[in-house]
């Protein structure tokens, strides 16, 4: 579904602060993956999603979305079939707009076309989406986001990215900023959405319990470089204790996150 | 009542402008500077095309042309990536030779003479007391407002609102922010232009200079008729902005009417009261942190 070929970034080139933040990044995902990246700080995985939906231009390689080459379209063009969550709860919603309004926006590339924005066929639709959250949500569609909390605004951020049913899903530490039984909340729905639209998802976590439970394939990054790739038996074997072990033999050093959960 | 209904006349014409400063300020989110010349070229544009007989005719040449002007400070913005004010300030700056140019040279132009929209209603209804123009005016208002309030709730309206409130948002949606803004831009100097143009065939003149600080002439009326209407939706919203259109022409004519003020201190009235408006909020937080202050020092005397 997603191959990156020899991926590279570089940011500040020339200067006292370059950094390579992709280095020759090669990665195949299967459709109906749903791959777990973890990794230290500055390793790399947010700048890889980066470069995936097309924040920047990457310096070589190519990145191709369902064998179609999306290397030099414009971000909002590979939008169309990349849905993408990011960690703060605010960036992904209008706030002064309805939940409906915010809904309909987020569906406008794949609705029916019609001239109204709001209309009752579609309102009917993300009502029963909205009701699956199962967060009440579906009885207060005339409400404005601003009014809502963050886990409330992550769920319907997360229904914006899979409305559409776009061919990959980001979602990077999507729960990170939310209190732990949102994180919990919205991290169910995550999985039962992904499990249920079957669309290819790849999942930035600090929290490497999560990162080998959720999904079936997990990715280590570091300095820009995947340094580990495991899936089936080996993964499911995997423990957190080995994972870190592989880690410092691996590249002669602790990982380090001030954020990263071990429990 | 002819002080009254002479204000109500000016206000409901230049609401419309005020609906323009409300998209692309409020709606869009984007300081857009180009309405001070914008506002000037729909009087030039309906000066010239009202002169040659044509006064229905001008009003849409207006139009296109604020639409044009808007469209061009988006691109400068958008393709050029230039800052939205400065991009704005460029346009106005531009603009000026160009309504001179579209004058023939000359700073300003009368209609006497000539057909309007106005002396054609007023022949039509032949009622002296201007009640006439007062109607047209408020038709014309109702049908921008009306016309508006539409397309803000049409996909592309909704993808405009949507741009001003979260951008990245936006694109994440796949759509092009963009384009969003550029059309955004041209709907607000259409309006701002038609504005132009209906106050030029009221006066029976035009002036280059004209425009000259109505972007806060527009803000300000957009704030008076906020805090008297408050802001809930789009529509509301633009109703609330001719209203305060309106609201601002009559407390000025009553303003310059108990001489309180000089008739040139119209635009200095306008900034101060942007400027309370703008720093209401923060004078308002002041105050009140300024009062537990007070009270945390009592609380440790006493102590």
């Amino acid at each position: 579904m997603l191959d990156l070929i020899n991926v590279s970034k570089t940011f500040f080139p020339g200067t006292l602060n370059e950094k390579k933040a992709l280095n020759s990044i090669n990665l195949h995902l299967d459709a109906g993956d749903f791959v777990t990246i973890i990794g230290s700080n500055g390793a790399g995985k947010s700048t890889l999603f980066n470069a995936i939906a097309g924040a920047f231009f990457i310096d070589s390689g190519a990145i191709l979305l369902d064998k179609k080459n999306i290397t030099m379209d414009a971000d909002y063009k590979r939008a169309y079939d990349i849905g993408r969550l990011m960690q703060d709860p605010l960036k992904g919603t209008a706030p002064s707009m309805t939940i409906e309004e915010n809904l309909a926006l987020a569906y406008t590339r794949k609705a029916h076309k019609s001239l109204f924005a709001i209309n009752r066929r579609d309102s009917e639709y993300f009502r029963k989406l909205l009701a699956r959250l199962d967060l009440g949500l579906e009885n207060r569609m005339k409400t404005k986001v601003g009014n809502l909390s963050g886990g409330q605004r992550q769920a319907i951020t997360l229904l914006m990215c899979t409305i559409s049913l776009p061919k990959l899903l980001l979602l990077d530490e999507h729960t990170a900023a939310l209190d732990p039984a949102a994180a919990q909340k919205i991290l169910k729905i995550t999985r039962d959405m992904v499990a249920e639209s079957k669309i290819t998802t790849m999942m930035i976590t600090h929290d490497i319990r999560s990162a080998l439970a959720v999904g079936n394939r997990t990715i280590m990054m570091d300095e820009g470089e995947i340094i580990l790739d495991i899936k089936g038996e080996v993964r499911s074997k995997m423990t957190i204790e080995e994972l870190l072990t592989y880690y410092s033999r691996e590249r002669k050093k602790q990982l380090t996150d001030d954020r990263i959960l071990l429990a | 009542m002819t002080l009254l209904i002479g204000s109500m006349q000016l206000g409901l014409l230049y609401a419309i402008m005020a609906l323009g400063i409300y998209i692309t300020f409020r709606i869009l989110n984007l300081p857009d500077l180009t309405v001070d010349g914008s506002f000037s070229l729909g009087m030039a544009c309906a000066a010239v095309v009202t002169i040659s007989g044509h006064p229905f005719l001008a009003l849409f040449i207006a139009i296109s042309a604020g639409a044009l002007a808007g469209l061009t400070t988006g691109l400068l913005h958008t393709k050029l990536s230039i800052h939205p004010i400065l991009a704005g300030i460029l346009v106005m700056t531009g603009l000026y030779t160009v309504n001179l140019a579209l004058m023939g040279g000359k700073a300003n132009l009368s209609l006497v003479g000539s057909k309007t929209i106005f002396s054609a209603i007023e022949s039509m209804t032949a009622s002296p007391g201007g009640m006439g123009k007062t109607l047209l005016a408020l038709l014309i208002c109702i049908i921008v407002i009306a016309i508006l309030a539409v397309s803000f709730k049409t996909r592309c309206g909704l993808a405009i609102r949507a741009t001003g409130d979260n951008e990245e948002m936006v694109r994440l949606s796949s759509i092009n922010a963009n384009v969003s803004k550029c059309i955004g831009l041209s709907m607000g100097n259409a309006c701002v232009a038609l504005s132009g143009a209906l106050i030029c065939q009221y006066q029976m003149f035009s002036d280059v200079g004209s425009g000259s600080g109505m972007v806060i002439i527009g803000l300000a009326s957009v704030i008076i008729g906020e805090t008297v209407l408050g802001k809930h939706s789009v529509t509301t919203g633009l109703i609330s902005a001719a209203f305060g259109s309106i609201l601002y022409r009559i407390i000025l004519a009553f303003a310059l009417k108990i001489d309180m003020f000089p008739a040139y201190a119209l635009k200095l009235i306008s900034a101060v009261i942007v400027i309370a408006a703008l720093s209401g909020p923060y004078i308002k937080a002041s105050i009140q942190q300024n009062k537990i202050r007070r009270e945390v020092n009592n609380y440790l005397a006493n102590k």
